[in-house]
């Protein structure tokens, strides 16, 4: 833990905004992997056997698998014997039951970081499943969303509680042994979040989730998976600040999601984790797997990504459209700045009759920032009259840095059509010019046109995450042109 | 004190000097004409005053309203009042004409000590503005000078000017490419706006803007010096007998035309 003093200039400097550590005893297990870590990790969260089981076999499968390396990004080798696979807040007793349980320096964090915890989550209407390092500490609203049959909570909790359910759905979009990072994540995942919208019920809320990596040099290890029951609506929210730090950190983080008939997921995540320095020294390693399964027949999944931290982000949230008349979207910003480099896009499979699926991906690339969209549309021949629209569409700050499209294309069936529309865009210095000869600054400049670059997306989004997007798009640019 | 001096002002674009010692004085209330034909140095003197950075002054002096205009950030001058119309006003694709011009006006304002207009205030004082213009509504919910006809482009900068009041309008070559009608409603519009506040340096190849927008002084510019200056009569003059009668000719075209 680094000292206050520390904390403090780290605060004041302002460079990456959330920037804190928070000091908390962390009750970490050692570096490195093996089945023991596995098992210990399985007893500390008090597991059945058939997880463990599921565990390991994951773990067996990934020793086996290599690192991708297809993507457009580089980074040095990972040593995955040196990282620590688990660490969880200490506290007196094996949970607390109430805010006035939780540590008052987390709360401390939380507060920091603008997440309503307390009374104003009603007005926001937010019920929030808040992860700190690995293990959930509080859970909201969860009473009233109970009420409903709904269940919110974390990940660990419903494997006590929910074991069933789990075991139906876990690993049944995102197999474990689906690519590397998904092995990796299946093997060690700490917590998460789960939720369960039964049959006809409407989330009364947007659920959300906050993700926060603290304890030094762990590795995160996520898992969330979301099921909406037929004719059932949930709309969750992500979103993500960690710490500065000068080490790189993993994020390897699974999210699964399952929509039965006439059920419709709408998933939405603003991504700001610590993006390295100006330097491209340290930054998170995001490698992120996330897949939704439309099971059902006129069932719906959306993807909106704002994707502006981390030092590499490689993440498909991806779409199986298997029910006939089922839609898929993906909307996503990504934004690569400094160093930074991203390559991150989608994946429509469409399997089923008259199913749709829309892709529009703005990329922006500042700085040395790299920037990669990298999509796939597949359609199979049994997708009878299946339909797809994509868009990309890339914009270039300064003359370092890089756009890079691929997209992949693959119909089997005559009776579909596919629309593709890209463009490259750079922010003209008559632009600037024009807008600073009317009195605006170079910096609202870029941010005016940035955002009217990106509003398709934007608007996509829920009104509270759109405002912070906005935001966090204008951080993530500042002192990139000019 | 005049509101703007400029003393002997030179400036290049990358090795080709262009401006070789402008002298120009203009008061609050006066509107001065700079004719020249191509390629004397009329749209980058428009440039300079404007701070663009495209071109390097190398000598001279610029004082507006007492203050060291060449020491000032675009924006800044911008704030202070200068305003420019484009030769070749500039697209801003996703950027609306309503949110663009709301923006600047507001910076302008709180420069100045000024609130900012709240969405209301600001749409009724754009309506008034519009009709001066006689601009269609719909133009203000389409992004900045996007898909706009060369007229429609040219309308709406000083349909921005007449939003943002400026002290100094520098209007440069705002005929090129209207028709006749086009051109009377902005020049109505440019009329509209001439008062004992504000000053006006009105660029133009040609004359006939001049029949609409009857300046107070007109300045003959030529391979980068001011040749001949003169009341409006000048204008008039040169229509007769064309800039050759003043033994010029047109000049290769200057680069950074914008």
């Amino acid at each position: 833990m680094s000292d206050s003093t520390n904390t403090i200039e780290t605060f004041a400097n302002q460079e990456y905004k959330w920037g804190f550590v928070t000091d908390i005893d962390s009750d970490a297990i050692p570096r490195g992997l093996s089945e023991d870590v596995i098992r210990l990790i399985s007893a500390k969260k008090k597991e059945p056997d058939w997880l463990l089981e599921w565990r390991l076999k994951a773990y067996r499968h990934w020793q086996t698998m290599k690192e991708p390396t297809w993507a457009n990004v580089h980074y040095p080798p990972i040593d995955y014997q040196d990282i620590i696979y688990y660490a969880a807040p200490r506290s007196k007793k094996d949970g607390p039951k109430s805010l006035d349980e939780v540590d008052p320096e987390l709360l401390k964090t939380y507060a920091k970081l603008g997440i309503p915890l307390q009374e104003r989550e009603l007005l926001a209407g937010v019920a929030v499943d808040a992860v700190f390092d690995s293990v959930s500490v509080a859970t909201t609203f969860k009473a009233k969303l109970k009420a409903q049959g709904i269940i919110f909570g974390s990940f660990s909790e419903a494997v006590q509680e929910h074991p069933d359910l789990v075991r139906q759905y876990l690993g049944s979009v995102v197999p474990s042994s689906d690519n590397f990072f998904a092995a990796l994540n299946s093997a060690v995942f700490s917590d998460g979040s789960f939720c369960y919208v039964p049959k006809g019920v409407r989330c009364p809320m947007e659920l959300s989730t906050y993700f926060r990596i603290n304890a030094k040099d762990t590795g995160q290890f996520e898992r969330t998976l979301i099921v909406a029951d037929e004719g059932a609506y949930v709309s969750y929210l992500e979103g993500c600040t960690a710490p500065m730090r000068d080490t790189n950190q993993l994020h390897a983080a699974v999210v699964e999601l399952v929509a039965l008939d006439n059920a419709q997921i709408k998933y939405s995540t603003v991504q700001n984790w610590y993006p390295g320095d100006k330097e491209g020294k340290g930054g998170i390693y995001n490698f992120v797997t996330k897949r939704g399964a439309c099971r059902g027949v006129n069932s719906k999944i959306s993807w909106t990504q704002v994707e502006t931290g981390s030092a590499i982000t490689w993440k498909y949230p991806s779409c199986l459209l298997i029910g006939d008349n089922s839609v898929g979207e993906f909307y996503s910003v990504a934004l690569t700045n400094h160093f930074q480099q991203a390559d991150t896009g989608t994946k429509m499979i469409h399997i089923g009759k008259n199913t749709t699926s829309t892709i529009v991906s703005k990329g922006i690339s500042a700085g040395h920032g790299q920037n990669t969209y990298r999509g796939g549309v597949k359609i199979l021949k049994s997708a009878s009259g299946a339909r797809n629209y994509s868009q990309c569409d890339s914009m270039l700050l300064g003359d370092q840095c890089g756009a890079h499209t691929f997209p992949y294309l693959e119909v089997k069936n005559t009776s579909s059509q596919v629309e593709h529309e890209a463009s490259t865009s750079k922010i003209g210095e008559d632009q600037i010019f024009y807008c600073r000869q009317r009195g605006i600054s170079t910096e609202d400049a870029v941010s005016m046109i940035v955002h009217g670059f990106c509003k398709e997306v934007f608007r996509e989004l829920p009104m509270e995450f759109a405002v912070e997007a906005q935001k966090l798009l204008g951080v993530s640019l500042e002192g990139s042109v000019g | 004190m005049s509101l703007l001096e400029i003393r002997d002002l030179h400036a290049t674009v990358g090795d080709r000097e262009i401006l070789k010692g402008i002298d120009l004085t203009v008061d609050a209330g006066e509107v001065h004409a700079i004719m020249g034909p191509n390629g004397s140095g009329k749209s980058t003197l428009a440039q300079v005053l404007a701070g663009r950075e495209l071109y390097q002054v190398t000598g001279g002096q610029v004082i507006y309203d007492g203050n060291d205009l060449l020491a000032m950030s675009p924006e800044d001058r911008a704030r202070a009042g200068i305003f420019l119309a484009f030769q070749y006003p500039v697209e801003i694709p996703g950027v609306s004409n309503m949110y663009f011009l709301k923006a600047a006006l507001n910076t302008v304002r709180k420069s100045r000590g000024l609130e900012e207009l709240d969405a209301f205030d600001f749409l009724s004082l754009v309506k008034e503005k519009m009709k001066l213009m006689e601009m269609d509504q719909a133009l203000l919910n389409r992004p900045v000078n996007t898909g706009f006809s060369g007229g429609e482009k040219k309308r709406n900068e000083i349909f921005q000017m007449a939003v943002l009041e400026p002290r100094l309008a520098i209007l440069d070559e705002t005929d090129s490419g209207l028709d006749i009608d086009a051109l009377r409603t902005v020049a109505g519009g440019v009329n509209a706006l001439r008062g004992p506040e504000r000053a006006m340096i009105v660029v133009t190849h040609y004359q006939r803007l001049l029949n609409h927008i009857v300046p107070d002084f007109v300045h003959v510019l030529s391979e980068g010096r001011i040749v001949k200056s003169g009341g409006k009569e000048l204008a008039l003059e040169l229509e007769e007998s064309g800039y050759a009668g003043l033994g010029i000719e047109d000049e290769e075209e200057a680069v950074g035309k914008v």
